[in-house]
């Protein structure tokens, strides 16, 4: 069975992140006011196969924290069956 | 016949940068790919600056995951010397042989510059022949070199005297101004500067030197 997953990767929070706090300054200038908070992340889309949606979840969970995010600076959240 | 393996990934650029610099020293260098599975028998290990694996994910997110970093392991586990120049240091930390990671440089530019630092501990394989509070100039090349870890990792790296190097004005918003660290024995260290780029006035500085001579004497001793 096919799994569709997305994996979102932010910075820690407390962890700089000078690209969200550029977008932020920028924003007022473009017209975008009241924004506050911007994090800039990196959103991961893959199909995993396996026999249910728990092991799914794991492999994804197991590729998540040991690839795609570096969990000292950074960490993944994993959503299984949305495409 | 001392020789040092200068690891190979697909997209490093300064290894023969890093084997002229051992040649200058007298010491003979071999290039191991990182599809290998042992070392060669070397007696140090030099990861190079470059862009592994395209620096794809995040640099050395990839190469971390290469055959021969099972090798690297090992031999730093054993007491080898390690060192990790530029990109060489974010595969250390990606792989875990050093504590911490590199973080885009706060002003979100390349830097390439010559940038002055400072020697924070001349316990290293790197910095044993230095002085504490030697300066020295050396060239940067990066975009991601900000220092940064946890409070916790902070304060074993102050207590163990495993920062090596710090940057006099910090140019990329390291954590505490560091430009590079060891880990707990001092034989594996990673740094954002290039020592093998300054290794004569012609061409800018020649701080380099007492750093590369001090990592081939320790070679001497293994």
């Amino acid at each position: 069975m096919n799994y569709p997953v997305v994996v979102d990767v932010s910075l820690r929070p407390g962890i700089a992140d000078p690209e969200g706090a550029t977008i932020e300054r920028a924003l007022p200038a473009l017209g975008f006011t009241g924004v506050s908070a911007v994090r800039a992340g990196k959103s991961f889309r893959l199909v995993i196969d396996a026999p249910d949606e728990a092991t799914a979840r794991d492999r994804a969970r197991a590729l998540a924290d040991r690839v795609l995010s570096n969990p000292v600076i950074e960490v993944a959240t994993v959503r299984v069956g949305e495409s | 016949m001392t020789r040092v393996a200068i690891v190979l990934f697909p997209g490093s650029n300064c290894e023969y940068d890093a084997a002229l610099a051992m040649r200058e020293f007298g010491v003979d260098s071999t290039f191991v790919f990182h599809t290998a599975t042992d070392l060669d028998d070397a007696d140090a290990v030099i990861l190079p600056g470059g862009f592994a694996h395209g620096d794809y994910l995040r640099p050395g997110a990839l190469a971390r995951f290469s055959p021969v970093m099972a090798s690297v392991a090992r031999f730093a586990a054993a007491g080898g010397p390690v060192l990790g120049i530029c990109n060489g240091f974010q595969v250390l930390t990606e792989a875990g042989l050093l504590p911490g990671a590199l973080q885009k440089n706060r002003g979100l530019t390349f830097l390439s510059e010559p940038t002055t630092v400072v020697v924070a501990s001349t316990r290293s394989v790197l910095t044993r022949a230095a002085t504490p509070g030697q300066e020295l100039v050396i060239p940067i090349n990066h975009f991601s070199g900000a220092y940064t870890c946890d409070d916790a990792t902070y304060r074993e790296l102050v207590e163990n005297d495993q920062i090596v190097l710090r940057y006099r004005d910090n140019p990329n918003g390291s954590r505490d101004d560091v430009a590079g660290i060891s880990n707990v024995a001092g034989n594996v260290v990673g740094l954002m500067p290039h020592p093998e780029r300054a290794l004569s006035t012609l061409l800018g500085s020649a701080d380099g030197r007492v750093l590369l001579e001090g990592f081939v004497e320790s070679l001497a001793r293994v």
